[in-house]
């Protein structure tokens, strides 16, 4: 998150919007993103619901044992396709902005 | 100087914060996060410091050698569990992820949501498409999943 916050002026200059959706309460993503200085969208998806269309639930993997999102990211273009996908394989390794803007200019 | 073995403390305390940075401060940087060779590094310094301080613990010379061995065997012991916990959290549980293998494809269309933002607004998929950023209507939008905070 860090790192795309720091790459944002890059991603306006791309056209492309960050967006980044958990299980975690509008309250907590908005002390979060209050503390952190994220000023990009946070989502709260605190059943899962979306979480489970996307078939990235980590089952019991909440420190409460709830259903919660493994890391993935997506990027679409504007008609909701899928255009690029990381699904990474260890929760510390995410894709690098830089990856991931080279995705996106790509796009027509 | 005989008397405290101070190496076998500074290598138990810098396998501590070799653990702990991790998390903490080293994950913040792509570079020392995709790979954590500078929190294995300070392993390897707290490695020779344990070391070097289990050779004092087990001098001859020591004034109370019954203390000194145990001492020794104890924070050497305790050293080597906090690099078994890095190791098993940085590399073997991180990886216990879903295959997702139902996970939208490249080519494929996102399925749409609705979601709550964090000022508690609703918003769905086709409102991140179309509503403009900085006057202008996105290209594309990126959805980044994280763990959430809880």
């Amino acid at each position: 998150m860090r790192g795309i916050e720091q790459s944002l002026a890059q991603f306006n200059a791309s056209g492309i919007r960050p967006v980044a959706i958990s299980v975690d309460s509008p309250e907590v993503s908005r002390d979060l993103t209050q503390q952190a200085g994220y000023t990009f969208t946070f989502l709260s998806d605190p059943q899962a619901e979306t979480i489970r269309k996307y078939d990235l639930v980590h089952a019991g993997a909440g420190i409460n044992g709830q259903d919660i999102a493994r890391p993935a990211e997506f990027l679409l273009d504007s008609s909701a396709t899928v255009r690029w996908v990381n699904l990474t394989e260890n929760y510390w390794v995410r894709a690098r902005p830089e990856q991931i803007l080279e995705a996106a200019n790509k796009l027509r | 100087m005989k008397k405290f073995n101070w190496m076998i403390w500074a290598g138990f305390l810098l396998s501590v914060i070799a653990f702990l940075s991790y998390p903490t401060f080293f994950v913040r940087f792509a570079a020392t996060r995709d790979f954590p060779w500078a929190n294995l590094l300070l392993f390897v310094v707290a490695g020779v410091l344990t070391l070097i301080g289990i050779r004092r613990a087990f001098a001859a010379d020591r004034p109370h050698p019954k203390r000194s061995k145990a001492a020794g065997a104890t924070l050497a012991l305790l050293s080597v569990l906090v690099l078994s916990f890095f190791v098993f959290s940085v590399f073997i549980m991180s990886r216990w992820l879903p295959a997702s293998t139902g996970a939208p494809r490249v080519g494929q269309k996102a399925p749409d949501f609705t979601l709550t933002d964090q000022s508690g607004k609703p918003v769905s998929l086709g409102d991140l498409l179309t509503s403009p950023v900085d006057g202008k209507i996105p290209r594309g939008v990126l959805l980044i999943f994280y763990r959430g905070y809880w």
